[in-house]
């Protein structure tokens, strides 16, 4: 028989590395033609931070975004960076670029205001040009300033870093508050349940995150449907060790060891929710990407028992701990 | 089967008016990855597509025991055979260990801790030279009682893993101790007690690329690695200390990984390869098997956790225990850390006055658990949710209502003494019912994290 049962969870996810103290360094040069490298020690590892990196580098030097070029992390050229983990890139990593890019603009200002005989603060940069605040016919464009300010004994190359307060645990109380900014999210599981081969099929996550400002609403669908396949894989499928602790049969290939495939994709609604306060990361953004493979799974648990009333407590949920559970509903041990 | 429509992107849900937010012209936009289509479509060159002039291969001898005594290796057969450049042991690593506490050696040196601990390493100018090789070498191990349970690991009795015994100790003793007001006090106030115990399972990253790593010298004396890490940073130091190698003498150059989801935080390939390519001064390419990265590589490690909730006839939560379980395996590595990043997140994104909360980490003879998205506070809060939802159930409360009542406001706090700012739970939830279709009671559509109503 096919049982139909709902579920929900809540969570909330922390940004940035467990106690602080993780640096992320950002350098943006300004080039003879006045494109601009923005050189971080991050690695893109499939989330996109780089094209991140790149709206968040042109919008604050106010440049289109084909001049921007994010480079590939090097550790002899490119800054450094605790890495890319902890959802922490956007945030830390584009918090540097912002630094970076301010600076580099602050450089810009300096060596123009001679050029315009005005104070560096009655410039600015905006809309790929330096021009004087109220004077906007007294410009140079960022490729005149980019060939000028390389050729005059100038090295424009802004410089940033970000590194949230280093705290460790009171080792009594565990009191710890380094925490950079929260992001939290809300998944709504609908399931069906065959009571005769234990088999789940999950058919539709509606999940919401709050997420500060969502830089990238075609990045952020990718990481929570990516991430949502992740879960469900933990929910139902994935493990190592199917007879923990032996490790008699620990799978070794994709035919033992089991994820989720695209014909087990339900169907999928999200969305990002807006709020007037903020995170500190760039433009008011959290960091998040973890935590898209977390809201999926207890909903799933939760909606599995909604269905046929019995409680996994070993995961995954798979087929035969389903039978299992419902055996022992039936007939309880002696 | 179910087959996704293709859905478009939606706005956000919005509690302010968006106009008034600064007209933004990159941020906030959906620009597509400049580099998607070529990573997906095999136009990017990945590390394994990479071929040099000269470039070895490599295979390892890997423990087929999980616990013992190495008592001796001979690598002198497989060295003399036509087509081998190099093999490795132990004691051709010039420096000291690896990994994020420093503890894991690159090559097995007189003990083995679990199966599949590599033992000697060989570059051949081929795949089949190097199996040929691998297949030359002899090793004598005397096998060893091993422990795979973390719960009997804990046992006195047990079989130790490494010599300073299975209990990793933190500065707060055997286990990271969190504790918030008065945890007897809760549970006496409590007109329910909620009890659970759980077991997550151990998750394999599953990136489409193996572990892979090509290392030479460049530019006179630079040791450079092309590398998949996620950290190249943190990497440089490790490999700094097991080399015997100044940092600005290695050159890691990175960037185009084929997935990672936690699997490049810990080095899996790129320390044996730079061994190679010092000893042969060629370039030396290393990928991993399927087989080897299931097996051998780090994962998301199995947790168990014991929940204790006291919770009024009203269900608001008066006190949390939760005693948490974490099998490392043989080393380590991020341990420690994600046990204590479980610990400050496992209570949950709720008000409750008396938390008491002992994450223990223990060592197993199994391979090393490691990094995998959200690790330490995903297996945590699943299963803290679905106690939740039992709480909800135990005193006859619907599941929306024990969140929505508990769950926190601006300004409440976290187990750890974190109050918390820019709060959206209560909002979250009430946007995932609307994308559901669930029509909730008006009393909760009400609610904000802006305020908590009695």
């Amino acid at each position: 028989m096919k049982k139909k049962g709902v579920g929900v969870a809540v969570y909330c996810h922390p940004t940035g590395a467990k106690g602080g103290g993780d640096p992320s360094q950002a350098l943006a040069r300004l080039k003879l033609d006045g494109t601009v490298d923005v050189l971080i020690g991050a690695v893109d590892i499939g989330q996109g931070s780089n094209t991140v990196m790149r709206q968040i580098a042109a919008e604050t030097l106010d440049v289109p975004l084909e001049n921007i070029t994010v480079s590939l992390p090097d550790t002899d050229s490119g800054p450094l960076t605790m890495g890319t983990g902890a959802s922490r890139v956007t945030f830390m990593d584009g918090n540097a670029v912002i630094a970076a890019a301010e600076d580099l603009k602050r450089q810009i200002r300096e060596w123009s205001s001679e050029r315009f005989e005005v104070a560096p603060d009655d410039l600015e940069v905006r809309d790929n040009k330096v021009f004087v605040k109220g004077n906007p016919k007294a410009s140079m464009t960022l490729a005149e300033v980019g060939s000028e300010m390389n050729t005059t004994g100038w090295f424009p190359m802004g410089k940033g870093t970000y590194c949230p307060p280093k705290e460790a645990f009171d080792p009594e109380t565990g009191h710890m508050t380094a925490i950079a900014a929260i992001a939290y999210a809300a998944c709504v599981a609908e399931v069906e349940v065959d009571t005769g081969t234990g088999v789940i099929e999950v058919k539709k996550l509606s999940q919401a995150y709050e997420i500060g400002t969502p830089l990238n609403p075609l990045l952020i669908k990718a990481q929570i449907d990516g991430g949502t396949m992740q879960g469900l894989g933990f929910a139902l499928s994935e493990d190592l060790g199917p007879h923990y602790p032996s490790l008699k049969f620990a799978p070794s290939n994709f035919m033992d060891y089991l994820i989720p495939t695209t014909a087990d994709v339900p169907e999928m609604s999200s969305t990002t929710v807006l709020l007037p306060s903020r995170g500190g990361g760039p433009f008011g953004a959290k960091g998040f990407s973890e935590m898209t493979s977390f809201p999926p799974i207890s909903a799933i648990i939760g909606a599995i028992h909604d269905a046929i009333g019995v409680w996994i407590y070993d995961y995954p949920a798979t087929p035969e701990r389903i039978l299992r559970a419902l055996e022992a509903a039936v007939q309880p041990e002696a | 089967m179910a087959h996704p429509e293709r859905q478009e992107l939606r706005k956000p849900e919005t509690a302010i008016d968006v106009a008034s937010e600064p007209p933004h012209k990159y941020v906030t936009k959906p620009v597509p990855r400049h580099d998607g289509i070529a990573q997906v479509t095999g136009g990017s060159a990945y590390i394994d597509d990479l071929r040099l002039p000269g470039m070895l291969t490599v295979k390892v001898l890997r423990a087929s025991v999980s616990k013992g005594n190495l008592l001796s290796v001979d690598v002198s057969r497989a060295q003399r055979l036509r087509g081998v450049a190099a093999v490795i042991t132990a004691k051709d690593v010039p420096g000291g260990r690896y990994g994020l506490s420093g503890d894991q050696p690159v090559l097995a040196d007189r003990e083995i801790r679990f199966k599949g601990e590599i033992i000697a390493a060989v570059a051949a100018v081929d795949l089949d030279t190097a199996l040929e090789a691998v297949s030359q070498i002899s090793c004598e191990v005397e096998e060893l009682p091993a422990v795979f349970d973390p719960e009997e690991a804990m046992k006195p009795e047990a079989p130790l893993v490494r010599p300073e015994g299975n209990i990793y100790m933190f500065d707060s003793g055997p286990c990271r101790k969190i504790r918030l007001g008065d945890i007897e006090k809760g549970f006496a106030e409590a007109d329910h007690i909620v009890e659970g115990t759980y077991t997550t399972p151990m998750q394999e990253q599953s990136p489409m690329e193996t572990s892979c790593s090509l290392a030479l010298i460049e530019n006179g004396d630079q040791l450079v690695i092309r590398s998949i890490s996620q950290s190249p940073y943190l990497h440089l130091r490790q490999l700094s200390n097991v080399l015997k190698l100044p940092l600005n003498k290695i050159r890691m150059v990175g960037g185009n990984t084929g997935g990672a989801f936690g699997a490049r935080w810990e080095i899996h390939s790129d320390h044996v390869a730079a061994l190679l390519a010092l000893k042969t001064r060629k370039p030396v390419k290393w990928r991993w098997t399927r087989e080897e990265e299931t097996l051998y590589s780090t994962h998301r490690a199995r947790w168990k956790f014991y929940f204790k909730d006291g919770v009024k006839k009203d269900g608001r939560i008066v006190a949390r225990y939760v005693r948490t379980l974490y099998d490392a395996g043989a080393y380590t590595g991020m341990a420690p850390y994600c046990v204590e990043k479980n610990a400050m997140m496992v209570a949950g994104p709720f008000n409750i006055p008396n938390v008491s909360i002992d994450g223990y980490c223990v060592f197993t003879n199994r391979t090393p658990s490691g990094a995998m998205r959200g690790f330490g506070v995903m297996a945590g809060q699943v299963c803290e949710e679905i106690q939740m939802s039992r709480i909800a159930e135990t005193i006859g409360m619907g599941p929306w209502e024990i969140r929505f009542l508990n769950v926190w406001r601006e300004g409440d706090m976290t187990a750890t003494g974190k109050v918390v700012d820019n709060v959206a739970a209560i909002e979250c939830m009430q946007a995932a019912a609307r994308l559901a279709g669930i029509e909730l009671p008006e009393r909760l559509k009400a609610m904000s994290s802006r305020e908590r109503r009695a």
